[in-house]
């Protein structure tokens, strides 16, 4: 019961004053780029980076990680409240949640979601407590060709569990590595695909990739779209939320199943967005009443909230003992590692206990502070979405060209921004995913330094993934993940066929 | 602000789909020429800084290509010829991006607190129609916050013009 220990540890590096006021500011935050478009909890958490630099790395991690249970718990205020979508994980929160609001439960419908979350992230939080110090203790023992193989599977479930088209998804990775290959080389010293441009020769950050891609990009989207915010009005009063929560164990089953499903889309890279669509057909598919469903059913908040939840929170687990994110805004957070000066990976485990179980004691306390924090505050970010898009669109522009330019204080870097910014237009429109763009810049140089020394070590053999059972059988299950699209289409060609 | 005899402009997902893999088709190709250039063989000590790129080059050509032939061969189809939005659509994205282009050009020669200031202001009156007092109050308070965050509070300094330069920042 080591684990249990080190987390009381960890209360207590987290249960600080100054701690406590950060967690609180970040879940606000998190809340307020959660709800308002064209920011997210990616680029959300890559603008407010930079003000962490002077920060110790524990504080920083806390402040940020609660930045991004807001952000998670802020999406379905506005699924819920105006039918958009803050966030695309909260896309199927739509279906029900809004339902729910016209007939005039969105306060029901708002206490199930937030209380749901909460449950998911609770659920997600205990498996990473006893799950990530065994895991990191298994990595210990990883040598470059096993983290290449994690890498690689890493990368091959993003074409095979992708529902854009895996030849795009391909793309948008490989231009992640090639983007990731500019500048100076670490091994050799030279000079890559700089042509002689001295803003190359650092080569491309990935947090004014996020930036642009996410946040500039999901701007020219929503101006697309038209919006108009025809808010349904909410209050939280202590009676729904009571009467609420006495309905809500009877969907424990949904519950469960969420929880489940939403910490092994966490994990392996399937994020949040898929976990919350798949637990909410699950839910209907397993239901009694499936046609009530889309008409607004408690059930149907509970489901993809859970699992939503779920999936964030895991994806910090491989994050913390692989150093590999399950989802883009855990990227960033490794990004924020990286430039602490900590190096995610099994020996975070051993050599910075204190950061680590302070980051998981955070987990903790931030859910419960965003629980209480969003159930007592929706007013206020209902007010918020009522500011015409007209004062929104520009300042959101600017607090984006803030976040660009402070990364490295070049303006060059600003520029580079709304490139990006056009990109994320583009491949939304066309279907491009951009969360393998952003993993395979962040990974890209990690990826390449581990294969090439399994290279140094064999001699230029790719025999060498396949020279123990470990590396192995992840090797050969990357390259099943990876064929996966194929064999499925080749299966429903073979079915009719059949029949 | 909309004149109605102004050809409506868009683009069809065929042009948009084929330009968008000529794109990478390109970023492969300078990959894999460079990779050339710097070595993308075994050397004498191991791999060549090429050895990774070379590949990852050729990967992004041959998807290009697969993409590029796909829409080739629906170029006529209905889907194909379809308008990635509507005129009308086209218009908003582009008083959103047109204006963003011109505020970061600003941000080079005033600093980002004038630009952003003009920026704001500017977009309000032109898109919400606000009075100008409102929109330069709204404008100057949101640069006057960040101002305080970054300069004063987390000592983070943002680029600056010849209006700062004059109070002596």
């Amino acid at each position: 019961m080591e684990e249990i220990v080190n987390l009381f540890g960890g209360f207590a590096v987290a249960l600080s004053v100054q701690n406590v006021l950060l967690m609180i500011v970040g879940i606000l935050l998190g809340v307020l780029i959660g709800v308002l478009p064209g920011l997210g909890g990616a680029n959300g958490v890559a603008i407010l980076l930079p003000l962490t630099f002077s920060m110790s790395p524990t504080s920083a991690i806390i402040m940020l990680s609660c930045i991004y249970w807001g952000a998670l718990f802020g999406g379905a205020i506005t699924s819920v409240l105006f039918n958009i979508p803050g966030e695309p994980w909260s896309v199927a929160t739509t279906f029900d949640g809004h339902p729910l609001a016209v007939q005039g439960k969105a306060s029901q419908a708002l206490t199930a979601a937030f209380t749901s979350s909460f449950v998911g992230a609770l659920f997600a939080v205990l498996m990473v407590t006893f799950m990530a110090p065994l895991v990191a203790r298994f990595a210990l023992k990883f040598g470059p060709p096993e983290f290449f193989a994690v890498q690689l599977l890493t990368f091959c479930s993003f074409i095979g569990m992708s529902k854009e088209p895996p030849v795009k998804t391909l793309l948008a990775m490989m231009l992640g590595f090639a983007l990731a290959a500019v500048g100076l080389d670490s091994v050799t010293g030279t000079l890559r695909m700089t042509f002689g441009s001295e803003n190359l020769l650092k080569g491309f950050d990935f947090l004014i990739a996020v930036i642009g891609l996410f946040g500039i990009g999901e701007i020219l989207l929503s101006m697309e779209e038209g919006l108009n915010f025809n808010g349904q009005k909410a209050r939280i009063t202590f009676k729904d939320v009571l009467s609420t929560w006495a309905e809500l164990p009877r969907y424990w089953v949904t519950s469960l199943r969420s929880c489940l499903i939403g910490c092994w889309m966490g994990i392996t890279p399937g994020g949040a967005t898929p976990a919350s669509f798949m637990s909410y057909g699950l839910a209907q598919r397993f239901s009694k009443d499936p046609d009530g469903f889309g008409k607004g059913k408690i059930e149907g908040v509970v489901a993809p909230e859970t699992a939503a939840h779920a999936a964030g929170t895991s994806a910090l687990l491989p994050m913390l003992t692989l150093g590999i994110p399950g989802s883009p805004t855990a990227a960033v957070l490794l990004g924020g590692l990286l430039i602490w000066g900590l190096q995610p990976g099994p020996l975070l485990f051993t050599e910075q206990k204190d950061f680590v179980w302070g980051l998981i004691a955070s987990m903790y306390l931030g859910n419960i502070a965003g629980l209480l924090v969003v159930l007592t505050t929706v007013p206020w970010w209902a007010a918020i979405l009522r500011v015409p898009f007209s004062i929104i669109g520009p300042v959101i522009v600017v607090i984006c060209a803030v976040g660009a330019y402070t990364v490295h204080s070049k303006l060059f870097d600003v520029g580079l921004m709304l490139g990006f910014g056009v990109m994320g237009y583009v491949f939304k429109k066309l279907k491009y995913p951009l969360a393998p763009l952003v993993l395979a810049l962040v990974l890209g140089d990690m990826a390449e330094s581990s294969f090439r020394q399994s290279m140094l070590i064999s001699g230029g053999s790719l025999g060498i993934f396949w020279a123990n059972g470990l590396s192995g059988s992840i090797a050969t299950l990357a390259l099943l993940m990876l064929v996966w699209p194929l064999l499925s289409s080749l299966w429903t060609a073979r079915k009719p066929a059949a029949s | 602000m909309k004149s109605p005899n102004k050809a409506p402009i868009t683009v069809s997902y065929r042009w948009l789909e084929l330009l968008t893999a000529a794109f990478f088709a390109a970023i492969g190709a300078v990959v894999v020429m460079d990779s050339v250039r710097t070595g993308f063989r075994w050397g004498a000590d191991g791999p060549q800084p090429g050895y990774f790129p070379f590949y990852i080059g050729c990967v992004m050509i041959i998807g290009a290509a697969w993409v590029g032939l796909g829409i080739l061969r629906q170029w006529s189809s209905e889907k194909a010829r379809a308008p990635i939005c509507s005129p009308h659509q086209m218009r908003l994205v582009l008083q959103m991006f047109v204006p963003c282009v011109l505020f970061v050009i600003g941000v080079i020669y005033l600093g980002l607190y004038v630009a952003g200031t003009i920026y704001i202001a500017a977009f309000m009156m032109w898109q919400g129609r606000f009075g100008w007092l409102r929109s330069l109050l709204v404008a100057i308070g949101v640069s006057a916050v960040l101002f305080g965050l970054f300069e004063l509070w987390f000592q983070v300094p943002l680029p600056k013009g010849p209006l700062e330069a004059l109070f002596g920042y």
